[in-house]
C-alpha cells in the first residue's frame, strides 16, 4: 500500500510541481515523498522510478496520441530511434523514471540515516 | 550504516540531473528537452486542440479579433489601422519566432552566435562586410521621416515582443530548444534587417556579376565577351512590348576620357572566391490580363515568385482588415503589411528586375591598418566600423571593415574568403545601402484603389528592384520595373572599376517616369519572367544579359489564348513546356552523326525524339535532353575558359543555343587544346557520346526519370542538419527554362491567380504551410497539393461571417 501511496503522490506532485517549475522538480518530489513515506530502500527506488515513468511515460503517450504522431516520429529521426515514436515514449519515460528513483532512494536513505536502527515494516 | 547508500544516491541523482540538464555538443539538455511538460512534447499540436485565445494589451487601442480559418490563415479584423499590425506582428511571432529570429540573425551576421560550425564565421564576415547592418539603419533613418510608416512599424514590433512576452519554457518554438538558445526582442532594426536580407537575395552579390566578367576579361578581348554575354540575345522577349517607342532620355551619363586605358584594357584580375555563387535567375512570373481577354470580362492578375523553398517557408497568408484597408495575399513574418495579394479595388504582384545595382571599386589604402585611402590626389580617412561576432563557445571575432566613398571594403588582405592570392581591396557601392523606405510600398499598395494609388506606392521601392504587375476592377492593367537604378554610362559596372577618384562613381539615377513601365497594351495582357524588360531602343544601359525563355512562353501563349479563365491560368502556371527545348533538340538532332552512335546511344536518340518538349515529371526525355546540353556546354567552354584558373561562369544555354545557331562555325567551337579544327557537327556528336555514357550508368538508379533525377526538396532553414524536418522527393516536373521552374532547390514559392470581378475570384497555394512547428499538422500541409498543382480557394472574409464553419478558432484582443 505505502508503494502504490508513494508512487501515486509522486506521479501528481510532479504533474503539479511541473506546471509551475523546471523539469528537474520530479527529483525533489520523489525525494521528498521518499522522505515523508517509510519504505524500504529498494523499494522506494521503485516507487520513485515507477511514479516518474508512469507520469513522463503517459503523458507523452497521451500527446503523441493526440498529435498523432506528427512531431514524436521526427524527433526520433534526429535522436536516432528510427522513427519509432514507441521507442522516443520509453525513451523519455525511463530518464525521467532514473531520476525519480535516484532521488527517491537518496530521500529514503536520508529518512533512515536520522532513525537509526530501524528497520522498516511494511 | 545508511550514510553511504545516501551519499551515493544523491551523488547519483545530483550527477543526473546535472548531466541532463546540460547541453553535451549538438545533443540538447535531455531532461529539460524530453520533459513532457517543458520540452518537445509540449510542441506536438494537438490535432483538434481547441484554438480560441485572449488577449490584453495596454499598447491596443482598439479591439482586434482574429478568425482562423481551416488551413490556419488568419483573418485580421481591426478597429485601429496600427492595431492590425500589432496584432499582425503578434500572429507571425506567434507562427514563425524562431524562423523571424534565425533571419535576423543570419542577416546580421550573428549565426555564429547560436550554431557550433567553424564555417559559418566567413558566412558572419561576409554578411558584416556586404554591411547588412549599416543598410538596414540607413532604412530605420528614412521610415523615421514618414510618420505613418513609423507608427505602423512601431506597433508591428510591439506586437511581435508581446507575443514574445508570452513565452515559456514550454511554449518556446521547437528549434530554440533543440539548439538551446532563447529569442532575443525584436526591434525595427530586425524588420529593417529583413528587407535587406531580400536585396541580398534579390540584387545582391550573387546578382554582380562584376568579379567573374573581370576575370574572364583577361582571357578573352570586349568582343567576345559581348558574345558570350549579350546585352540583348537574339530570342528577346522583353516585358514592354518590342517596338515601344522611348522618350528621349532627361539625363546622359558622361563617361571618363580614361576609359580604354584605365578600365577596359587594364588588367584589374582579382580573384576574390565569389560567395555567394552567382545566382542563375531562373524563376518567377507574373502576368495579368485584360478583360477584353477573359471570358468574364474582368482582369485577371497571375503571380508565382520562384524563390530557394524551405520549411517553414518565407511566406505567411494572412487577411488584413481596416477602417481604411483590406488587404489579402502572402505576407512576409518580419515586416508589416501584404506584399503579394490583392484589396477590395486591385491585384498586384511581384518578380524580380534581376537589375545589377552592385559595382565595385579597386581602393588602394595607405597601408595595412586601412584607415586611410587614396581619393581625389589625397589620403582620406576610412569610417572604420568594428564588428564583434560572438561564438557559441563564448570566444569573439573582430574584424573591422573599412567604410569608403563608395561603401564598405568587402574583400581586402584580412578577409580573402581563404583565398591567398587576394592582395587588392575592393569597395563596394550598392543601392541597398542608400536610404529608402520599402515598407511604404506595402503599407499603401494595400490601400490602393486604382493606377494612380499602385504607381505612388511602388514609386517608394528602390532595392531590390521588382517588376510590379498590376491589375484593378475598373480594367486597367500596367507593369512597372520599379527599382532605384543606377544612371551608368555604356559598359561601366560590368568589370571592377578604378577608385582612386570620382571619375568612376555613379552620375546619378535613372529617373523615376523612365523606368520600364506600360498601361494597357494593345496587346491586351502583360508579362515578365525575369528577363530583360526593355529591347535595345531603350536609352540607358543595363548591364548584364538575361535568360529569357519562360518570357517567350508566357508571352506566345498570351498572346494565343483567347476567353481566359481562371482553370487556363492554373495551366498556365504549371506549365512546363520548353520553347527552348523545343528550338534546340531539332537543331541538334540535325547537326549529330547518328553513324558514331552504337545501339544503346541510339535508344537514348530516340527516346528524345518522341518527345514533345514538355518537361513532366515521369518523362525520360528531359533528363536526356539536359545530359545532353550539359555535356555540350562542357565541350565547347572548358578548353577556352580553362586559360583562366580563376572565378568565373559559363555563358548560359540559350546564349550557347543561339551561338551555334547563328553561326556553324562560332571560333569557341574549335578545342583550343588539339591541333586540329572541331567541327560543330563533331562537337556535337561528341557530346552526345560523352552524355550517353552518363546516362547509362545513372539510368540503373532511377530510370532517368525526370523528378527522380532532378532531386527537389525543401528543406527546413537549418537545410542537411535537420533532414527529418526536410520534404524530399518531390514528384515535380519543370526547370529553370519552363513557366514551371521547379528546380532542385527552387521552385514557385506562391502561385496567386486574382479575377478581378465584382466579387473577386482568388486562388493561390505555397509549398509549406501556415504553422512553422514541425510538431504542427500545418507545418507541410500544402505541399503534397502544390506538387500536384492544385489551388486553394482564397477566402476574403467578412467578419459577418465568423459563424461560417471553416472557422476553427477565434483570437480577440482587447486594450487593458
Amino acid at each position: 500500500m505505502r508503494f502504490l501511496l508513494a508512487t501515486f503522490l509522486t506521479a501528481t506532485l510532479s504533474l503539479i510541481a511541473g506546471i509551475y517549475t523546471p523539469w528537474w522538480s520530479i527529483a525533489i518530489i520523489s525525494f521528498l515523498v521518499a522522505l515523508l513515506i517509510k519504505q524500504r530502500f529498494g523499494i522506494a527506488f521503485l516507487s520513485g522510478f515507477v511514479g516518474i515513468f508512469l507520469l513522463w511515460g503517459g503523458l507523452s503517450f497521451w500527446i503523441d496520441a493526440a498529435n498523432k504522431q506528427v512531431l514524436s516520429h521526427k524527433i526520433a529521426l534526429i535522436f536516432p530511434l528510427s522513427g519509432s515514436s514507441i521507442l522516443l515514449i520509453l525513451v523519455t519515460a525511463v530518464v525521467g523514471a532514473l531520476v525519480g528513483g535516484f532521488a527517491a532512494m537518496s530521500g529514503s536513505s536520508l529518512r533512515r540515516a536520522e532513525r537509526q536502527g530501524q528497520v522498516p515494516v511494511k | 550504516m545508511r550514510v553511504v547508500p545516501f551519499i551515493v544516491s544523491t551523488v547519483v541523482t545530483v550527477a543526473l540531473v546535472f548531466a541532463l540538464n546540460k547541453r553535451w555538443g549538438s545533443i540538447p539538455e535531455l531532461g529539460k528537452f524530453l520533459s513532457p511538460q517543458t520540452g518537445f512534447w509540449q510542441n506536438a499540436d494537438g490535432s483538434s486542440e481547441n484554438m480560441d485565445e485572449a488577449f490584453s494589451f495596454k499598447n491596443l487601442k482598439g479591439a482586434v479579433n482574429v478568425y482562423l480559418d481551416e488551413r490556419l490563415v488568419p483573418h485580421v479584423f481591426a478597429e485601429q489601422e496600427e492595431d492590425a499590425y500589432f496584432v499582425q506582428g503578434f500572429i507571425h511571432a506567434k507562427y514563425r519566432l524562431w524562423q523571424m529570429d534565425f533571419q535576423a540573425r543570419y542577416a546580421a551576421g550573428r549565426l555564429s552566435e547560436i550554431l557550433n560550425d567553424s564555417k559559418l564565421l566567413n558566412v558572419d564576415r561576409l554578411q558584416r562586410r556586404t554591411g547588412m547592418v549599416f543598410a538596414a539603419e540607413n532604412m530605420l533613418a528614412e521610415i523615421a521621416k514618414d510618420p505613418f510608416s513609423q507608427q505602423v512599424l512601431d506597433a508591428y514590433t510591439t506586437g511581435v515582443n508581446a507575443y514574445i512576452g508570452t513565452l515559456t519554457q514550454s511554449s518556446m518554438p521547437l528549434e530554440f530548444k533543440l539548439l538551446g538558445y532563447k529569442p532575443e526582442p525584436w526591434s525595427n532594426l530586425k524588420s529593417a534587417l529583413f528587407v535587406k536580407l531580400m536585396s541580398a537575395d534579390l540584387a545582391g552579390l550573387g546578382l554582380a556579376r562584376d568579379l567573374p566578367f573581370t576575370n574572364e576579361k583577361s582571357i578573352f578581348s570586349l568582343e567576345e565577351m559581348a558574345l558570350l554575354y549579350p546585352q540583348v540575345s537574339d530570342s528577346s522577349q522583353p516585358i514592354i512590348p518590342k517596338g515601344t517607342l522611348f522618350d528621349v532620355p532627361l539625363l546622359t551619363a558622361v563617361t571618363p576620357a580614361t576609359v580604354d586605358s584605365l578600365y577596359y584594357t587594364n588588367d584589374t584580375t582579382v580573384n576574390p572566391v565569389q560567395v555567394p555563387k552567382i545566382t542563375d535567375i531562373k524563376g518567377s512570373n507574373n502576368w495579368a490580363v485584360s478583360g477584353s481577354k477573359t471570358a468574364s470580362g474582368a482582369p485577371i492578375l497571375c503571380n508565382d515568385p520562384h524563390l530557394r523553398l524551405s520549411l517553414p517557408s518565407i511566406w505567411f497568408e494572412m487577411q488584413l482588415h481596416t477602417p481604411t484597408m483590406n488587404a489579402y495575399g502572402a505576407t512576409f513574418p518580419s515586416i508589416p503589411g501584404v506584399v503579394i495579394g490583392y484589396n477590395d479595388d486591385v491585384a498586384f504582384g511581384v518578380t524580380n528586375a534581376g537589375r545589377d545595382v552592385i559595382d565595385y571599386y579597386r581602393i588602394k589604402f595607405k597601408d595595412g591598418s586601412r584607415t586611410e585611402y587614396w581619393y581625389n590626389n589625397t589620403w582620406q580617412q576610412c569610417k572604420m566600423r568594428v564588428e564583434q561576432i560572438k561564438k557559441r563557445d563564448g570566444s569573439v571575432f573582430t574584424d573591422s571593415v573599412a567604410y569608403t566613398v563608395f561603401g564598405p571594403v568587402l574583400y581586402d588582405n584580412t578577409f580573402n574568403n581563404d583565398d591567398s592570392s587576394i592582395n587588392s581591396a575592393l569597395a563596394m557601392r550598392w543601392t541597398a545601402h542608400d536610404p529608402s523606405n520599402e515598407l511604404a510600398v506595402w503599407i499603401k499598395l494595400d490601400r490602393a484603389k486604382n493606377y494612380a494609388d499602385y504607381e505612388d506606392a511602388i514609386s517608394n521601392m528602390a532595392t531590390p528592384g521588382q517588376n510590379f504587375v498590376f491589375a484593378a476592377k475598373n480594367g486597367d492593367i500596367a507593369i512597372r520595373q520599379q527599382g532605384r537604378f543606377p544612371l551608368r554610362w555604356t559598359g561601366q559596372g560590368l568589370y571592377v572599376m578604378p577608385g582612386e577618384d570620382s571619375s568612376y562613381a555613379w552620375q546619378g539615377w535613372i529617373p523615376q517616369k523612365e523606368n520600364p513601365h506600360i498601361l494597357n497594351p494593345a496587346e491586351g495582357f502583360i508579362q515578365s519572367a525575369n528577363q530583360r524588360a526593355v529591347d535595345s531602343t531603350y536609352p540607358y544601359f543595363i548591364p548584364g544579359d538575361y535568360f529569357t525563355p519562360r518570357g517567350i512562353s508566357a508571352y506566345q501563349q498570351l498572346s494565343a489564348m483567347q476567353n481566359i479563365t481562371v482553370d487556363d491560368m492554373k495551366r498556365l502556371q504549371n506549365d512546363v513546356y520548353s520553347t527552348l527545348a523545343a528550338d534546340a533538340v531539332p537543331f541538334l538532332l540535325q547537326n549529330i552523326d547518328e553513324n558514331y552512335l552504337n545501339d544503346s546511344e541510339l535508344t537514348y536518340l530516340n527516346e528524345l525524339k518522341k518527345w514533345d518538349f514538355n518537361v513532366t515529371a515521369n518523362a525520360k526525355a528531359p533528363t536526356i535532353y539536359q545530359a545532353w546540353f550539359d555535356s555540350l556546354e562542357k565541350q565547347i567552354w572548358t578548353d577556352e575558359f580553362a586559360q583562366s584558373n580563376r572565378s568565373f561562369e559559363y555563358p548560359d544555354e540559350q546564349t550557347l543555343f543561339e551561338a551555334i545557331k547563328r553561326d556553324s562555325l562560332f571560333r569557341f567551337i574549335d578545342n583550343v587544346n588539339t591541333p586540329g579544327l572541331e567541327t560543330l557537327n563533331q562537337q556535337i556528336t561528341t557530346s552526345f557520346k560523352l552524355a550517353a555514357g552518363g546516362l547509362a550508368k545513372e539510368e540503373p538508379t532511377n530510370g532517368l526519370i525526370w523528378w527522380k533525377h532532378k532531386g527537389s526538396f525543401i528543406l527546413h532553414s537549418l537545410r542537411e542538419s535537420l533532414m527529418p524536418f526536410a520534404r524530399t522527393g518531390l514528384q515535380t516536373g519543370g526547370w529553370g527554362t519552363v513557366l514551371m521552374a521547379h528546380s532542385k532547390t527552387h521552385g514557385p514559392s506562391w502561385r496567386m491567380i486574382v479575377q478581378l470581378t465584382g466579387e473577386t475570384e482568388a486562388w493561390g497555394i505555397y509549398p509549406a504551410g501556415q504553422s512553422g512547428n514541425p510538431g504542427s499538422k500545418f507545418y507541410d500541409n500544402f505541399i503534397d497539393d502544390w506538387v500536384a498543382g492544385k489551388y486553394y480557394r482564397l477566402w476574403m472574409m467578412k467578419e459577418s461571417e465568423k459563424g461560417d464553419k471553416r472557422i476553427i478558432g477565434t483570437i480577440n484582443f482587447t486594450t487593458s
